[in-house]
């Protein structure tokens, strides 16, 4: 087996509250393989969001992970980085498309200029060069590349989250952390954009970790899956074993409430 | 959407467009769908295809630019104040956002006593706080956790929760929900439908349900809409429409559902883009002519 390229060992996180702390996320450990799509799925409030920031050095306070918690990119523990390090890791190495990306764009600012913006300050593009990879960028999420020249506003919430996950990209990371990326697309759109991650991280070798609600989806798209409850990861196993022989009661439940299209009354 | 008594709330060739020239959207183009009490109407399809333009505009935050909205009947445009006020109390949004949609500063009790305070005049307010109480249960949400905290401290599901409690304290007569779900687990999904069910049932809400989950779409409602490019392209009875599609663009957006059963690295399944692109093209025409496919089952001519 390859070295991985993430390694969460013993990951436990509190939220630092006035009486008492709340463990958001207790002893979780797991692996992703270099070009891996390594899914985590689970309850709301289970912990999955806050793991995804601390990977992503997002997190903030109350937000306090323990001492004995690492996690290594290509070996290094991201937990140590400086501001210096920490500038060259984001983007570069690791890309976070959030659960509510789509917001995070700059309103009054072009695409076209905040494309370039992450462009110049971790590339230093020109805006010729910064022009011709954003055009690429649009393309490769299906946006005509001439609306560059358009505001935020006006694109639906589908077009910005896919924006977002093109600026993402743009900048190469080996691991695209993608929490709730695609909730709120239509599924054409969203098959497209997750169909395209695959091929591309077959091409370009990027892992990634991804968070979604959807558990069929999760499926389709993870090579491994880990189920989490209540801050704990309870199953870590392949796709095909977590949908075909659940272990953990929890995943059993959690394939027990899945709609189904064709099924009519459910429960 | 046929032969009822009159609904609640109606969109009757409805309009919408943004900017002029030929930069002009058009986000809603002829848009006719009613909401009837105890009734859900799913609104599903492509992501911009003018779905939360139609909410905003049954919401009356945006103005269509051609048709009506009606409400009772009358048209809004020619409410008095009074029956404007009643009609903000009447109509009450959950929206797509869980996180833009509460203010960081104040606690959640804060955020369900405002509503009971503005709208509902009945309450006593001695009773204010155990009408948050019942409303944070109602949303199987745990007042003694929940009241003190602040959004922040939520998790996304948690949040849509507390919306949900929140649209719920004016007592409302339609609930336009958009995408209300799509940030939640499956099992606690399910369990706010079932919510959402049975408040459009004992309340007799009329309920406008935008999703991407077709699945929960068919779970909910009893009428379905396919919007595409700001046209509605197929609309009927929700079975009918899911189980024998006659649109390109409602067929396409089936067969894009997620199923564990398919995998993407399985190039037999592959969805190809340029076949995507093309229904796209061919349903982004306007198109006039109608088609009755069965009974309460209609599409548009591609
Ligand atoms: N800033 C904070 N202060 C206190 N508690 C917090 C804070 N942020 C999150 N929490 C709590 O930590 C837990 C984990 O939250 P997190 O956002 O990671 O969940 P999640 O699994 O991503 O949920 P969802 O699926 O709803 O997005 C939740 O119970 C939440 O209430
Ligand atoms: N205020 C606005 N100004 C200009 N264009 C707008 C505005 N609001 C929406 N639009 C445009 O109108 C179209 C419909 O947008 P809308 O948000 O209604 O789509 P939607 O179906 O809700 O999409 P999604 O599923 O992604 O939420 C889009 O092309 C969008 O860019
Ligand atoms: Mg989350
Ligand atoms: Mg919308």
């Amino acid at each position: 087996m390859t070295a991985p390229l993430l390694s969460v060992k013993n990951l436990t996180i509190d939220y630092i509250g006035e009486e008492k702390d709340f463990r958001a996320v207790d002893d979780v450990s797991f692996d992703v393989a270099p070009g891996e799509v390594f899914g985590l799925a689970g309850e709301s409030g289970c912990g999955k969001s806050t793991i995804a920031f601390a990977i992503s050095r997002l997190h903030k306070p109350p937000a306090l992970i323990r001492r004995e918690s690492t996690i290594l990119l290509n070996g290094r523990n991201v937990l140590d980085l400086d501001d210096k390090g920490l500038r060259d890791f984001r983007w570069r190495e690791v890309a976070m498309v959030f659960q509510s990306a789509m917001n995070s764009l700059n309103p009054v600012l072009r695409i076209e200029q905040q494309f370039y913006d992450v462009l110049k300050t971790h590339k230093g593009m020109s805006r010729a060069q910064a022009r011709d990879r954003t055009a690429e960028m649009l393309k490769l999420v299906d946006i005509a590349p001439d609306r560059m020249r358009d505001y935020p506003h006006q694109f639906s919430g589908g077009m910005r989250q896919r924006i977002v996950i093109a600026i993402c990209l743009a900048l190469d990371p080996r691991l695209v952390v993608m929490d709730e990326p695609t909730t709120a697309l239509d599924v054409v759109v969203q098959r497209e954009i997750l169909q395209r991650i695959n091929e591309l991280r077959r091409s370009l070798g990027f892992a990634v970790l991804f968070i979604t609600h959807d558990l069929g989806l999760m499926v389709q798209f993870c090579d491994r899956i880990g189920i989490m409850l209540a801050g704990k990861l309870v199953e870590q196993n392949t796709a095909e074993a977590t949908y075909g022989s659940p272990q953990h009661d929890y995943t059993k439940q959690l394939w027990a409430s899945f709609p189904s299209l064709h099924g009519g009354v459910l429960l | 959407m046929t032969g009822q008594p009159t609904p609640i709330l109606a969109l009757d060739r409805v309009t919408k467009t943004f900017g002029h020239g030929p930069g002009a959207v058009h986000a809603a183009r002829s848009i006719s769908f009613s909401l009837h009490a105890g009734r859900a109407l799913a609104l599903v399809g492509e992501s911009g295809s003018g779905k939360t333009t139609c909410a905003r505009m049954a919401m009356r935050e945006y103005m269509p630019t051609e048709g009506k909205i009606l409400f009772k009947g009358e048209p809004v445009d020619r409410a008095s104040p009074t029956e404007t006020a009643r009609y903000r109390r009447a109509v009450q949004m959950i929206f797509q956002d869980p996180f833009a949609s509460l203010n960081p500063a104040h606690t959640i009790a804060y955020h369900l006593k405002r509503p009971l305070l503005l709208h509902r005049p009945d309450i006593k307010r001695a009773e204010i706080d155990a009408t948050v109480r019942a409303l944070l249960q109602q949303v199987k949400l745990d007042p003694d956790i929940v009241t003190p905290k602040y959004p922040h401290e939520l998790s996304g599901g948690q949040r849509q929760r507390v919306n949900i409690a929140r649209a719920l304290a004016a007592k409302p007569e339609v609930i336009v929900a958009d995408e209300p779900t799509s940030m939640l687990d499956v099992s606690v999904r399910l369990g706010v439908l079932n919510l959402l069910s049975e408040m459009k049932q004992q309340m007799k809400l009329g309920l406008l349900y935008i999703t991407h989950d077709i699945a929960t779409a068919r779970y909910v409602a009893e009428d379905i809409a396919v919007m595409y490019a700001g046209q509605i392209v197929e609309w009927g009875n929700v079975g009918k429409v899911i189980d024998n599609p006659a649109h390109p663009y409602t067929k396409l957006l089936l067969s894009a559902v997620p199923d564990p059963d398919i995998r993407f690295d399985d190039p037999s399944v592959r969805l190809r883009p340029e076949d995507a692109e093309e229904i796209r093209r061919k349903s982004a025409l306007t198109q006039d002519k109608i088609v009755e496919v069965d009974t309460d089952h209609f599409v548009r001519a591609a």
